[in-house]
Formats: structure tokens, C-alpha cells, sequence
């Protein structure tokens, strides 16, 4: 039997890997993936409390399935706002969208 | 070791070294195939943990729909993405720090709590676990009303994407 | 139990028996038996295969009033073979400056895709991969996979034409997983579960008689997620030359060609399960498992037949004509169907099953009358808007 720890120290490692994709990255789209990742162990987190607690609650499981939700809306105005960025300044690098920046 | 915990670290591994790659290929199409190869292996660790409906919704919605939209604008804006130019910042160095930090931080944390290394009881046989998240998303006493905001959330992010990148002309 | 009764369980229980025999551990012997097991259904299936490419080429024929394959075996038979030894010496091409792991992946992922569909296939009650408690739900997932498929084949082979042919594909196949899904819905209604096994069981009366027009419905969905005519505008031979696969050659080629051979039969499959009762036919599944899984594929068959009947009689559309009709009527027609039946369902849950029956045929058959006459007075009142403005332009000659 696996026991809780192992299911948390791999989300806590997806967490940091995309938490080092969001810091590092240029790109604003390669930022969006590093998100997704970090929301991906958020539920793994999510879903390992609720096979390891009471699993007749389903908490876990509803809250997962709103993550889900929340992904989608997250991914589809993110790239809807970079495809509209790149038509004005024609670059997605995040370093050089700097308007607003003196 | 049991066999599920071969299991569990074959997936664990794979999963992880697929999500550094998507954080270090310089090929950005590339970057995207290995957000699906990682969110492939989450969808199996969410099976491990018994949870079929999630995921199996796991691939429908990352890998049918998130995947191809990312996929879809990468290629779309694709005449910047050229791999000659540095993919990372100048100071990624401090980036990885605060990665590895946080990782140590979380680990330091969980590994003082008291229920870190329980193990999980056996699912009751007759449990339907489908059928009950399906009454919890719509009981009154359970969660419909996050169910709702949550729905809410989504259209107005529909209307808010066609929105912005609806080409004025 | 014996062989007749559930032929799985007894070769199964034969082969661990031989291997612990060898002295071999119980969970690996399992394990190696599961595998085999795994081996054999996909080993039957490209077999299968090879039989579909015959039986397409002699439907298609006679549909265009031909003989089609008859030189090579009796009536043909051996064409197929022939066939793939041509599509073996040809040369294998990996077109310059493609992405050639991604181009290689990418046909073995859009086979994966199809095979994967038939762990959930029940062939008999007692024969089935798995018993997954959410099989509905799992076929979506199998066709996401095959939507990435594409998208890689097309853009690896560094070809407009094939990045062209995947955009389409894709936009096509995204949206009409909607409609498909809400129709995978209805049978989840009637039998209250998601396990394929359970929906066939439920079945005392077809759910086609039940739901006509969400089964076809789902035929439609799933001829556009097939990528077949009228829908086949990624391949779109007269634009796009052959679409996504247009750089691939030889037996890279071959597995697409076969996949979607197979996936039509699949397609079939699980119209038959879903909305034609499956394996279930007047009490004959009972007598043995093998006259179970004749039923299915005869009544795969069929619905396979119905595939390639549509796809030879009916034209292909353009690309917006195609996403219009699918966001526009079938969208908006599927959810009014899933609302509609959910409500008849429940108004008619303590009615006689006769009753039961007509209600429901009834309510489908209003909603579809409905929809269609919303749009024809829709599509008017445009042709109108366009001649009108049209008609100036003609006083004035």
C-alpha cells in the first residue's frame, strides 16, 4: 500500500516544477503551461485527501472537478489575451511587453 | 515492494520527468506534447487512487481541450517561438532556488504533521463513487452552489475569450 | 463452470495453472496472463482489420455499381494482403525539416487510439477488458487522444497542406464531441450508470426505439469524429490533396488508413451497444458467450454498413457550412434532447413500459420536428435577407 506521503512529495515536486516554469520562462504562453502544472498537483493533492480520509465525502472529488472548471476558463482568456497581444505588438515574449513600465 | 508501489513510482517518475521537460525545452510545440505526456500521467496517478471519473474527465478536459488550445497558440503566434532565442530569463538561477525552496519548505512542513504517512482504508464494495459526486454536485445541502458559481465562471470566460480575440475589423 | 459457459475465466485459469507450474509468482503469472490476453483481442482486431479493407472496397463497389476486388482468391479475398505488401517494400519518406519523432509517434498514437477503445467493449456478458464504471466517458477520452494524433501528424510533416488538414480536423472533432457527449448522455438516463455492461443489460427495450433521434444524433457526431464523408474535409482530396497524412507513405501510412478503417467498426460497435441493445438478442446471449459476441458483430456490422452507406451517397460540405451546423442546430438540438428526455423520463417513470415507450418515441419525434422547422423558417428568412439584397442588382440589367 502507498502511503499519503508519497502522493503529497509528488505533488509538492509538480508544484515546484511548474513554479520554476511560471518564474523562469519568457514565453507568456510556456508561463500558462507552468500554471497549468502547478494546478494539475493541486489536484492531485485534492484527490489523495479524498482516498485517504472519509471517502464517502466527497469534497475532494467536487473540489477537483472545479479546479477543472477553473483550468479551462484560466487557459481559454489566457490565450484568447495572448493572441490578442501578439495581433497589437506582434511579439508573446512577457519581457517585452513593457507599456506600462518606466 | 508491492507491486502498486512499483506502480506508483514508474508514474511518479515518468510524470515528473515529463513536467521538467515542459519547463526546459527550448521547442515550444514540444514544451506543449510534454504538458500532455504529464497530465497523461496524472490522469494514471488520479486511477491509482481509485478515482476512475476524475480521471478519465482529467483526459477529456486537459489533453482533449486544454492541450489542443495551447497546442493551437503556440502555432498561431508561432513567428517569435524560433528556438536560436534564450527561452529563459537571465536570472533563472533565482528562479530554481525559489523552486527548490519551496520544495524543501513544503516537505520540511508536511513532514511534521501527524497524519503524513497514514495509509488508506479499503473502499467500501458497494460504494458508488460516480454516483455519489454526481449528488454532491447537485444536492442543495452538498455543493450545488459552487457547482453554479463554477458554471457561471465558465460562460463568462467563454464570452470574455471569443471577446478578445475576435478579430475587429 | 466450463469452457462453453465463460471460455475467458477457464483459459485464464488454465494458463496461471501452467505457469505456477513453472513455479512462477502468483501476481506475475496474472499479470503475464492479463498481458496475453491484451495480445490475442488486438492480434483478432488487425485481423479483423484486414477483412474491413475488403469488405469496404466490395460495399463501396457495389454502392457505384462496380465489381470491386474479385481477381486475387475467391471473390477477392486475398486483395487486402496484397495489399499490404505493397504498402511494406514501399519506401519509407520522413519529409525534409519534419519533426521526426512527432512524425514518427504519430500513427501509433492514432492507432493506440482506436485499440484502446475496445478495452471497454463488452463482447459478451462475461467477456470484457475492463468493468470500468465510467465506459461511457472513456470513449471521449479515447477520441482525444486521436484529435492529438492529428494535430501531430500534421503539424510534424512541415506541409501546409497537412498543418491546414489537422487545424480543420481538429476544429472539426473538438466541437462535435459536444453533441456526442450529451447523446452519451441518454443512455446514461435510461439505465442510470455508466458502465457499459450495465447499459447493455438494462436494455429490454432498444434505447433506439426509446430515443430515435438521439441515436442518430450520435451518428452523426460520430461520422464527423471518424473524419468520413460527408465530414472528411481534412483529407478533402480536391483542396487539400490528402490532408494531414498527405507526407506519410508506406505502412506509416497503412496504420492511419487501418485505424480509421477500424475506428469506423468501432464507431459501429458502440452504436449497437449503446442504442441496439449490444450483445443482447431475444435471450440468445444466454446460450453461450460465442453467440453473444456474433450478435455484436453482426449488429457492428450493420452499423458499420450504415457508416459506409452515408459516406457514398451524401457529399462532402465545406468547413463553415460544417461548424454552423454543428454550433447552430446539432449543439443546441442535442441539449434540448438531453433536457427533454430527462423530463419525460421523469414524468414517465411509473407508466407501463408500453407507455413508457411511446412517450419517449413520441417526445423525440416532436423535438425533431421542432428543430427542423426552426430552421427551416431560420435558413428562409437568410435566403430571403440574401435575395433581397440581391434583387436591385437585377432591376438595374
Amino acid at each position: 500500500m502507498v502511503p499519503l506521503s508519497w502522493y503529497l512529495m509528488l505533488a509538492a515536486a509538480l508544484f515546484s516544477i511548474g513554479l520554476f516554469g511560471v518564474l523562469v520562462r519568457r514565453n507568456a504562453v510556456a508561463i500558462l503551461l507552468g500554471v497549468e502544472l502547478m494546478l494539475n498537483a493541486v489536484n492531485i493533492n485534492l484527490v489523495a485527501f479524498w482516498r485517504y480520509g472519509d471517502v464517502t465525502s466527497m469534497a475532494g472529488q467536487v473540489f477537483t472537478v472545479i479546479v477543472f472548471v477553473v483550468a479551462a476558463a484560466e487557459v481559454a482568456v489566457g490565450l484568447a489575451l495572448v493572441i490578442s497581444v501578439y495581433r497589437r505588438r506582434n511579439t508573446v515574449v512577457a519581457d517585452e511587453l513593457d507599456m506600462m513600465k518606466w | 515492494m508491492t507491486g502498486e508501489q512499483i506502480i506508483f513510482l514508474i508514474t511518479a517518475g515518468y510524470t515528473l520527468g515529463s513536467g521538467l521537460m515542459v519547463v526546459t525545452t527550448r521547442n515550444l510545440v514540444h514544451a506543449a506534447l510534454w504538458l500532455v505526456a504529464t497530465l497523461f500521467g496524472v490522469a494514471v496517478t488520479y486511477a491509482l487512487l481509485n478515482a476512475n471519473f476524475i480521471a478519465v474527465v482529467q483526459i477529456v478536459v486537459y489533453i482533449g481541450a486544454i492541450a489542443i488550445l495551447f497546442i493551437f497558440a503556440v502555432m498561431l503566434t508561432r513567428k517569435d517561438l524560433r528556438d536560436n532565442t534564450p527561452q529563459m530569463n537571465k536570472n533563472w538561477w533565482v528562479g530554481a532556488l525559489l523552486a527548490v525552496l519551496t520544495f524543501a519548505g513544503f516537505a520540511f512542513l508536511l513532514q511534521g504533521w501527524s497524519g503524513f504517512s497514514k495509509t488508506a482504508a479499503a473502499i467500501p464494495s458497494e460504494f458508488d463513487a460516480v454516483g455519489a459526486l454526481g449528488e454532491a454536485l447537485v444536492s442543495p445541502n452538498a455543493y450545488v452552489l459552487p457547482f453554479e458559481v463554477a458554471s457561471v465562471l465558465l460562460l463568462a470566460a467563454l464570452v470574455g475569450a471569443v471577446y478578445l480575440a475576435f478579430n475587429k475589423k | 463452470m466450463n469452457f462453453w459457459n465463460d471460455p475467458l475465466k477457464v483459459a485464464a485459469d488454465w494458463l496461471e495453472g501452467i505457469f505456477a507450474g513453472w513455479g512462477m509468482d502468483a501476481v506475475l503469472a496474472h499479470v503475464l496472463v492479463a498481458f496475453l490476453g491484451v495480445f490475442l483481442l488486438i492480434i483478432i482486431l488487425m485481423v479483423l482489420d484486414i477483412f474491413l479493407v475488403w469488405v469496404e472496397r466490395k460495399v463501396v463497389a457495389r454502392f457505384q455499381d462496380r465489381l470491386g476486388p474479385n481477381r486475387v482468391g475467391p471473390f477477392g479475398l486475398i486483395q487486402p494482403f496484397a495489399d499490404i505488401i505493397k504498402l511494406m517494400i514501399k519506401e519509407d519518406t520522413t519529409p525534409g525539416g519534419a519533426d521526426k519523432v512527432v512524425y514518427n509517434l504519430a500513427p501509433i498514437l492514432s492507432m493506440a487510439s482506436v485499440l484502446i477503445l475496445w478495452a471497454v467493449v463488452p463482447l459478451a456478458p462475461v467477456m470484457l477488458g475492463v468493468d470500468l464504471n465510467v465506459g461511457v466517458l472513456f470513449l471521449i477520452a479515447a477520441g482525444a487522444i486521436g484529435t492529438l494524433s492529428i494535430i501531430m501528424a500534421g503539424w510534424s510533416s512541415n506541409n501546409k497542406f497537412a498543418t491546414i488538414g489537422g487545424f480543420r480536423q481538429v476544429a472539426v472533432m473538438v466541437s462535435f464531441e459536444i453533441p456526442m457527449l450529451a447523446m452519451l448522455m441518454i443512455p446514461v438516463i435510461f439505465s442510470g450508470s455508466m458502465n457499459m455492461n450495465t447499459i447493455i443489460e438494462s436494455q429490454n427495450v432498444w434505447y433506439f426505439l426509446i430515443s430515435p433521434l438521439g441515436a442518430l444524433i450520435f451518428l452523426i457526431a460520430a461520422i464527423a469524429e471518424l473524419g468520413r464523408a460527408p465530414f472528411d474535409l481534412a483529407e478533402g482530396e480536391s483542396e487539400l490533396v490528402a490532408g494531414f497524412n498527405i507526407e506519410y507513405s508506406g505502412m506509416k501510412f497503412g496504420m492511419f488508413f487501418a485505424g480509421e478503417l477500424l475506428h469506423a467498426f468501432t464507431f459501429g460497435g458502440f452504436w449497437a451497444i449503446l442504442f441496439f441493445g449490444g450483445y443482447r438478442f431475444f435471450g440468445l446471449e444466454q446460450v453461450s458467450p460465442f453467440l453473444a459476441v456474433l450478435i455484436l458483430v453482426i449488429k457492428a456490422m450493420v452499423g458499420y454498413w450504415v457508416i459506409m452507406w452515408v459516406r457514398y451517397t451524401v457529399m462532402r460540405i465545406r468547413i463553415d457550412q460544417m461548424l454552423a451546423f454543428n454550433w447552430k442546430f446539432l449543439t443546441p438540438l442535442a441539449f434540448v434532447l438531453v433536457l427533454v428526455t430527462a423530463l419525460a423520463d421523469a414524468l414517465l417513470a411509473s407508466a407501463p413500459t408500453w407507455l413508457y415507450v411511446s412517450g419517449m418515441f413520441l417526445a423525440n419525434v416532436l423535438t425533431g420536428w421542432a428543430a427542423l422547422e426552426i430552421a427551416r423558417s431560420a435558413t428562409h428568412k437568410e435566403r430571403e435577407q440574401l435575395e433581397g439584397a440581391k434583387q436591385p442588382a437585377e432591376v438595374s440589367h
